[in-house]
């Protein structure tokens, strides 16, 4: 007999939550419509057919009433959505037409759901509103449920999976990771999705190895298919060779024992060789990553991003929702700082309900901090929230997008009145918090010396400073190569913005991923930076960094740093300074 | 998608009709949607929506949506016959109230 040995087939993706892991596939069937075949329906059974049709739907509506009632408390919210779709099952648009589409053109029920369906499609594919839009996919969502009942498709659902497997899965919807039994799962990988999907953010949040946008995995990988993945580096290995196998093992051994020996000692602060202690925190989203910034020994919370739970519902959250959020991470973390950056909504993360008009240019548009002073009574509830949360723990404030010196006075004072209106009301909060601004604006880094008298803090946004400093719009592949944190420009900026902090006695913080990086260190060492945030994953790795290094060494680096005059120079000279260095007493794989 | 004429039976003409602005912060998103379709349902003719040049049945959550009224925009209830007065009445007062979103 012959055996033939499957090739090994490697597809790239977009390591979201680095690691190794190896295992068997589980593809996660949701029932995609490729493959529907149409036949005729004699008269005498069309009767049958429309009845198959609707049982088929009925069958939906108690799938979905089951998932509903299953959802735990915390994701609620998702099952709003849920209860959307109960409501399009038997909308006319969708149950009507369709009956009426077998009727008429006397075709089998699959046919003509996915008829119906695929005008449905095109009319909301062609909407400007965000939110609009997006509904044609609830429809795909429902209908796709419809059809599975329909094929007779012996669903398995993502809850029963019983091994420790490798979830492949087309996208997975926060639904969709609400069932499953995250204990059961090694691996993620997804066709579409990316850094910032929400499967990527629990795999990262759970430490678990997920590549995601990898194309064609779930067209490629079959059930039960031996997988490689390798989160670090975004790659997904195929029925592995025997000697990949035998690599990969390796390394996995290898990554964890690194991890381990990383993460031993990470809790212990982060002080140069000539003792300046710079505090090194974790950037969230989600209140569950706060478990991850504690286990990688983060000193608090630098940047916690508050628009996710602005973005997953419909409907504005109320005081309590923000409130219940925020004190939820404040607690975990105390007494350790925890920053909360005000709504920062922008162009990519447009909310239906927040936007108004189609922006032109939505990154220079009504974003950010100047929404929020345009709609006051939706500002104050987040700062009422904050101002409460504050009460548990240490909380500071950050404010994003200040371009202007006036928009800083006017915060001060919603901030005092919606203090006063919570005093009024006898809610216990707390007005004596530290207040900081995003410095990601030229502007405001020209106006610096006045905004600090106002402040407590600065946080320098390292992408958008880049972005709005050198007009470089990363979305754009013509000129996203000339990105650069490094360049000349924004080194001497960011030296501007030190200066004047250290002489006004205002705490300097940088939440760009460029803190994230051991070989940046010394720049941000340098530029007296007293505090850095990144994703939690990276603390360890810069804690370390930091405790080989002295901080006097780098000051004097930065005075020959700050004569260069192209990115490539200062780039080389840091290599040539560091990176030997980095490689031998940080990174030790 | 007609709309029949708007003459009763005795030959007097009653305005079936009325235009409302949406002011509720969310527009007509699916929850709002949903509620008028919940109503629209219980017509016993034809209850549409009119924004400009573009007529949706109102029984119809997907209709309603393909819409895309945002705050602010303007739109007409229509009903076919004069019994579904009380339903576009109920309509209007959802609307008016903001669907109830912002208690």
């Amino acid at each position: 007999m012959i055996v033939k040995e499957q090739q090994e087939i490697i597809l790239k993706g977009i390591g979201a939550s680095p690691g190794i892991c190896i295992g068997k596939a589980y593809l996660v069937d949701r029932g995609t419509v490729d493959v529907v075949k149409k036949y005729i329906i004699r008269k005498e059974d069309l009767e049958k057919e429309k009845n198959r049709f609707k049982a088929s739907v009925q069958r939906a509506k108690e799938e979905l009433h089951q998932i509903i009632e299953k959802t735990p408390e915390e994701y609620r919210e998702h099952a709003n959505i849920l209860e959307t779709h109960v409501v399009l099952l038997k909308d006319k648009m969708l149950y009507g037409k369709t009956i009426e589409t077998i009727e008429r053109e006397r075709v089998n029920a699959e046919w003509a759901l996915r008829k119906v369906v695929a005008r449905l499609k095109d009319i909301f594919r062609d909407m400007s509103d965000p939110y609009f839009r997006e509904r044609g996919s609830d429809i795909v969502h429902v209908s796709n449920r419809i059809m599975r009942n329909l094929s007779g498709a012996d669903h398995v659902s993502i809850k029963d999976i019983d091994k420790r497997v490798i979830l492949v899965a087309e996208d997975l919807s926060p639904a969709d990771t609400s069932q499953i039994q995250l204990e059961r799962v090694k691996g993620f990988v997804t066709d579409a999705g990316g850094m910032a999907s929400h499967t990527g953010i629990i795999a990262r949040t759970l430490q678990i190895p997920a590549v995601l946008g990898a194309d064609r995995a779930t067209k490629t990988i079959r059930n039960d298919d031996l997988l490689v993945v390798d989160g670090t580096n975004g790659l997904l290995i195929i029925h592995p060779s025997e000697s990949t196998l035998i690599e990969y093992e390796e390394r996995r051994a290898r990554h964890e024992i690194r991890i381990a020996s990383i993460t031993r000692g990470a809790d212990a602060p982060a002080v140069t060789t000539d003792g300046v202690r710079v505090e090194v925190m974790g950037n969230i989203e989600l209140p569950e990553e706060v478990v991850a910034v504690r286990d990688f020994g983060g000193d608090g919370i630098g940047l916690y991003r508050s628009e996710f739970q602005y973005l997953s519902r419909t409907t504005f959250p109320s005081e309590d929702d923000l409130f219940d959020k925020y004190k939820d991470v404040v607690e975990v973390m105390a007494p350790r700082p925890v920053v909360i950056r005000t709504l920062d909504i922008n162009g990519d993360k447009a909310v239906s309900y927040l936007s108004g008009a189609d922006e032109a240019n939505p990154a220079l548009g009504l974003r950010a901090i100047r929404y929020c002073l345009q709609k006051p009574e939706v500002f104050k509830v987040q700062l009422r929230a904050i101002l409460r949360a504050a009460a548990f723990g240490n909380v500071r404030i950050l404010i994003p997008m200040i371009s202007d010196f006036e928009e800083v006075v006017q915060v001060k004072r919603l901030l005092d009145e919606s203090a006063i209106e919570l005093e009024r009301r006898g809610v216990p909060c707390r007005r004596e918090i530290q207040m900081g601004i995003m410095v990601e604006v030229p502007s405001a880094v020209v106006m610096i010396d006045t905004i600090a008298k106002k402040v407590d803090f600065f946080s320098i946004g390292t992408n958008d400073l880049v972005q709005y400093a050198m007009a470089i719009d990363r979305q754009n592949r013509q000129v996203a190569h000339l990105f650069n944190p490094l360049h000349p420009a924004l080194i001497r900026m960011v030296k501007h913005v030190s200066d004047v902090a250290r002489d006004e006695g205002v705490r300097l913080a940088m939440c760009g991923e460029m803190a994230a990086y051991p070989l940046h260190i010394p720049v941000l060492l340098g530029l007296c930076i007293d505090e850095l945030s990144m994703n939690p994953q990276s603390i360890p790795l810069v804690k370390r960094a930091v405790r080989t290094l002295s901080a006097s060494d780098t000051r004097g680096f930065m005075d020959s740093l700050l004569k260069q005059v192209r990115a490539s120079d200062v780039n080389a000279l840091l290599r040539e300074a560091y990176e030997e260095h980095m490689t031998r007493h940080v990174h030790t794989e | 998608m007609a709309i029949s004429a708007s003459v009763m039976n005795d030959g007097r003409t009653e305005l079936l009709a009325k235009e409302v602005t949406i002011t509720n912060e969310l527009g007509l998103h699916a929850r709002s949607a949903a509620q008028i379709a919940g109503i629209a349902r219980e017509g016993k003719g034809g209850v549409w929506l009119i924004k400009e040049d573009m007529v949706v049945d109102a029984a119809s959550v997907i209709d309603i949506l393909t819409l895309a009224c945002g705050q602010g925009s303007s739109i007409t209830i229509r009903v076919d016959c004069h019994e579904d007065l009380p339903v576009l009445d109920r309509i209007l007062a959802l609307v008016e109230k903001k669907f109830g979103e912002e208690n």
